[in-house]
């Protein structure tokens, strides 16, 4: 069995993961921030691991700075319906997944203007193509670090710079990145960044977050939602601190106490490692595939500008049926279609018939490549049952 | 002079982060119920020796803890 979905969620994880959660659930147990015994500080300590491993990972002196929420989805609903307001006017890339172009619309309905900077037919762009649509009225710029499609990796580095120099907020969907890509919340000129547990960080599902940046004012973003959080609770309105602001109701600790243990182990690792490692997947990948007749991978096509996400189309075959044949008759998973990202499709010119997508992890093997692009090879040559 | 004083926090978050920076410079933090009389902030709060308040505070500063006020702790 070859498992090469990890863009949509990592599998295997590693046993300290499993090891965490069970240890959470049979001796520990209890919420944290409600109650002052010893269960209940546990758990808060679970909670804090969590928070000072991501704020390690990406670069943040201070670990109350990192919020967690159950996915990057929440994470980035928070800041669009927070931030924006009837009357501002926010941009985006053509490569974004519905987390992002979703909420956009639906505030687009309430008087928001919404602008699409377009990218290249690679998926890339430049930090140019975001500044002409800079008018007075923008208060954000939100862009995905890499896209979930083909793995295309965005210059937030040079976009944030801009975002500095015209006093825009800059929030990052790093769903793709945190994990399998450098990022420095600081050196990114990030104010936001949005991430999620499952993916690249090699956590369970239903965990993720923000990261603040220092010199974000959380005074200016409400929180998404209301409610208890353990801290002044004689009143009735919501706390302005973080993390509480953006944590009220009981969180997924059992989940979070995996993802404590997934960052570290990433972090002992090396994260370096485990690019120079996917890197190498990733140019398997690309040569492989690219030499079958009929194939064509989207995308960069260059493992140096791009994550281990590689997508491709055979000629005259549809990509749900490929992917069912990998499935059943090869014992390889993938994701077929579109991929939540129609807006990253129509960019790469693959909408609405859509790719099918090898995401390979830190635990892929290259012997396995080569099973996955000889099984593609002989679907090529011999059609999908064939 | 009091034998323990209390640091009050904001959150149980802070008390966690005020509990391993001190940990981790060997003092002698203890995380307890807040006193009620002392406040309601913040279900948890730090007991830490009197004798050590102002390093402890300093330690805390440095770190960028955010706390409420360190009180002597009259039992
Ligand atoms: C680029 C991108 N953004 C956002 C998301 C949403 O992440 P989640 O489903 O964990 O909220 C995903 C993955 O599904 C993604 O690939």
């Amino acid at each position: 069995m070859l498992y090469l979905d990890h863009a949509s969620t990592s599998w295997p994880k590693p046993d300290c993961v499993h090891e965490a959660i069970l240890r959470y659930l049979r001796d520990v147990g209890a919420s944290p921030g409600r109650s002052a015994h010893r269960l209940s500080l546990e758990a808060e300590r679970i909670r804090f691991d969590a928070r000072e491993a991501v704020a390690e990972l990406v670069g943040m002196k201070d670990p109350m700075r990192v919020v967690f929420t159950c996915n990057a989805t929440t994470a980035i609903n928070l800041v669009l319906r927070g931030l924006l307001t009837p009357g501002c006017h926010a941009i985006t890339t053509g490569m974004e997944h519905n987390a992002v172009l979703r909420p956009l619309r639906t505030l687009e309905a309430k008087g928001i203007a919404v602008s699409i900077a377009g990218c290249r037919a690679d998926g890339s762009m430049d930090a140019a193509a975001i500044e002409q649509h800079i008018r007075p009225e923008t208060k954000l710029i939100v862009a995905n670090h890499a896209s979930n499609v083909c793995g295309t990796v965005l210059p937030v580095r040079e976009i944030g710079e801009l975002a500095r120099r015209h006093g825009i907020t800059f929030l990052v969907d790093a769903a793709q990145t945190v994990g399998a890509w450098p990022i420095d919340l600081h050196h990114d000129n990030i104010d936001l960044l949005a991430f999620t547990g499952h993916k690249a960080l090699l956590g369970p599902t239903g965990t993720g977050g923000l990261a603040i940046d220092d010199d974000f004012a959380v005074t200016s973003l409400p929180a998404l939602i209301s409610g208890g959080t353990g801290s002044r609770s004689e009143e009735e309105i919501q706390p302005d601190m973080l993390p509480d602001k953006y944590e009220a109701g009981t969180p997924n600790i059992m989940g979070l106490a995996g993802l404590a243990a997934s960052v570290r182990y990433l972090i002992e690792y090396g994260v370096d490692e485990i690019i120079e490692h996917e890197r190498l997947l990733t140019r398997r990948l690309i040569d492989g595939l690219g030499d079958i007749a009929g194939v064509r991978v989207v995308g960069p096509g260059d493992a140096q500008r791009q994550t281990a996400v590689v997508s491709f189309t055979v000629d005259g075959l549809a990509c749900s049926e490929i992917a069912r044949a990998l499935d059943e008759n090869h014992e390889i998973m993938c994701r077929p279609g579109l991929h939540c990202a129609p807006r990253a499709h129509r960019t790469l010119g693959t909408y609405p018939d859509g790719t099918v997508r090898f995401a390979p992890g830190p635990f892929t093997q290259e012997e396995e490549i080569d099973l996955a692009i000889e099984a593609v090879s002989s679907i090529a040559r011999r059609g999908i049952d064939g | 002079m009091a034998e323990f004083a209390v640091i009050l926090v904001y959150t149980t978050t802070d008390a966690i982060f005020a509990e391993r920076v001190l940990r981790r410079a060997d003092l002698a933090a203890k995380l307890i119920p807040t006193p009620r009389h002392l406040g309601s902030d913040c279900g948890s709060a730090v007991r830490i020796p009197a004798s050590e308040s102002e390093r402890c505070e300093e330690l805390l500063r440095t770190a960028g803890v955010s706390l409420s006020r360190i009180v002597p702790l009259n039992t």
